[in-house]
């Protein structure tokens, strides 16, 4: 007896199952970005627009839908029986429970193939070492001549000439039109770098071709023009497609750049540079000159301020100079022992003034005379009764001793 | 007096020069005066030849106008000739 299961499998509708298995194709990254090669088969393009077809190989099929937006941007549409490359996304249309790869870009098979071959060329000349850095020569500052190969009609020489136009409009350009695409166009290009290098002598040379698809591009991947591009005596600017494209004419040239005004830019110089670096040695010159003037100016000046210095009219100043201070010096010498003389003199009379007896008679004091004349300085020198002559500040008088008492001492 | 002074000042008529000639003796001139020990005379001279130059270049620069030419005739041996190309409007 069987058990029963602990849970049920849960039971789903078709709808339910279907967004599940459309989800998990969606979550995978690997899913949503990829390539798938195969032969087409049950082609279909409806008023829709849309592309409908079969991929398939020996053992297996697919769905395959494109929509209208998507076939507009192709330049190849497939057709029954094509091999193709697939590029899309993997869902399921739910309606039909198919799944389905949903393109949005198709090529041919045959460009996995150029593209093969593309790199073997590639491989077989850096061995050969035809790209090899030592072979690349300096492309010249500023060339007088500039060559160019491309098609006279292109977008690519438009814009070259307006590039060269505006940024170095010196040079002298010559074309050397040719076929950039198709079956003629190697030959085309070699036979015009080869005219241009013997009949012009350039200083460079432009090698360029607007964008276009891996075939538009295939005449600067031919061995023969890569190799005419090293034997090139001047140098070769290569400036073919956009961005992202690399040829073999890219790898043999000079110097590559990203696309045709991008190598007329790198084969000259910019003349708002040319004028700054003009003005540059304007100011250098006027600088160099001013300080060659200068210099010997300086120079007189030194030698003038010397012979000045040491001239005998200079020493005579000097010398006379020197006189005149010592007679300064002197003057002021004598005028200062006057002085102190004077001031000498000053105190003297002041002292004699202290010492004159009319002064000190001024303040009080008598001189006492006898009759003879001599000054009384004793009591014992006078007798009482004798006559005396008295002086005192402003005259005298007569008077007569009446005693006299010699002071005890002490 | 320095050699090459002299024959910076010997050099040909600038109208006969190109943009590069006339730029790369001017930078010259612009050195010799600079670092060299020239006498007053030969640096007024080489002043005055520096100006001229100078003005020269600019006069080129400003009036210049890029001249296209096309190779024509086959690519097989012959003299090609050269014609004026008149882009396309």
């Amino acid at each position: 007896m069987s058990q029963l299961p602990l849970f049920q499998p849960s039971t789903w509708t078709v709808a339910g199952i279907t967004q599940y298995l459309r989800q998990l194709l969606e979550d995978d990254a690997a899913l949503q970005d990829l390539w798938v090669v195969g032969e087409v088969s049950n082609c279909s393009r409806p008023s829709s627009g849309h592309l409908y077809f079969t991929l398939k190989d020996a053992s297996a099929s697919m769905r395959v839908v494109m929509w209208r937006g998507a076939v507009l941007r192709q330049e190849y549409i497939p057709r029954e029986g094509d091999a193709v490359e697939v590029h899309g996304a993997i869902s399921i249309y739910e309606t039909s429970g198919l799944y389905q790869l949903y393109a949005d870009a198709i090529r041919p098979t045959g460009e996995g193939y150029l593209y093969q071959e593309f790199l073997r060329l590639k491989a077989r000349l850096e061995a050969e070492g035809l790209f090899d850095e030592e072979r690349k020569r300096p492309v010249p500052r500023w060339p007088h001549c500039i060559g160019i190969v491309t098609s006279p009609t292109g977008a690519a020489l438009r814009d070259i000439l307006n590039t060269l136009q505006r940024r170095f409009p010196l040079a002298r350009v010559v074309l050397a039109p040719t076929a950039v695409q198709g079956e003629e166009a190697p030959a085309g290009i070699i036979a015009a770098l080869q005219t241009l290098n013997a009949a012009i002598h350039p200083d460079v040379i432009l090698l360029a071709r607007g964008g276009g698809s891996i075939e538009d591009l295939w005449a600067f991947n031919d061995e023969y023009v890569a190799r005419a591009i090293a034997a090139s005596p001047v140098p070769v600017i290569c400036g073919v497609g956009h961005e992202t494209d690399f040829t073999i004419a890219d790898f043999a040239a000079d110097l590559r750049a990203p696309t045709p005004t991008a190598a007329a830019e790198l084969a000259v110089p910019d003349s708002m540079e040319l004028r700054a670096g003009l003005e540059e040695q304007k100011d250098r010159l006027k600088l160099g000159i001013r300080s060659v003037l200068d210099t010997p100016i300086w120079r007189m000046q030194g030698l003038q301020n010397r012979l000045r210095l040491n001239s005998p009219l200079t020493r005579l100043r000097s010398g006379r100079q020197h006189l005149d201070e010592l007679c300064r010096r002197q003057q002021s010498g004598l005028l200062h022992l006057l002085q102190l003389k004077r001031l000498r003199l000053e105190g003297a009379s002041l002292r004699l003034e202290t010492l004159n007896p009319q002064a000190i008679l001024g303040r009080g004091y008598a001189i006492v005379r006898q009759a003879d004349g001599r000054v009384v300085r004793s009591v014992h020198q006078v007798q009482p009764g004798e006559g005396v002559r008295v002086q005192v500040g402003d005259g005298e008088f007569g008077a007569r001793v009446e005693d006299q008492q010699a002071r005890s001492k002490p | 007096m320095s050699p090459s002074s002299s024959t910076l000042t010997n050099s040909s008529p600038v109208e006969e020069l190109t943009y590069e000639q006339a730029f790369s003796e001017l930078e010259k001139i612009v050195s010799a005066l600079e670092t060299e020990e020239n006498s007053l005379d030969e640096s007024m001279a080489l002043f005055e030849r520096g100006q001229e130059l100078a003005r020269y270049c600019a006069g080129l620069l400003d009036k210049a106008e890029l001249k296209v030419q096309q190779l024509c005739g086959d690519s097989e041996g012959s003299d090609p000739a050269l014609t004026d190309f008149r882009p396309l409007p």
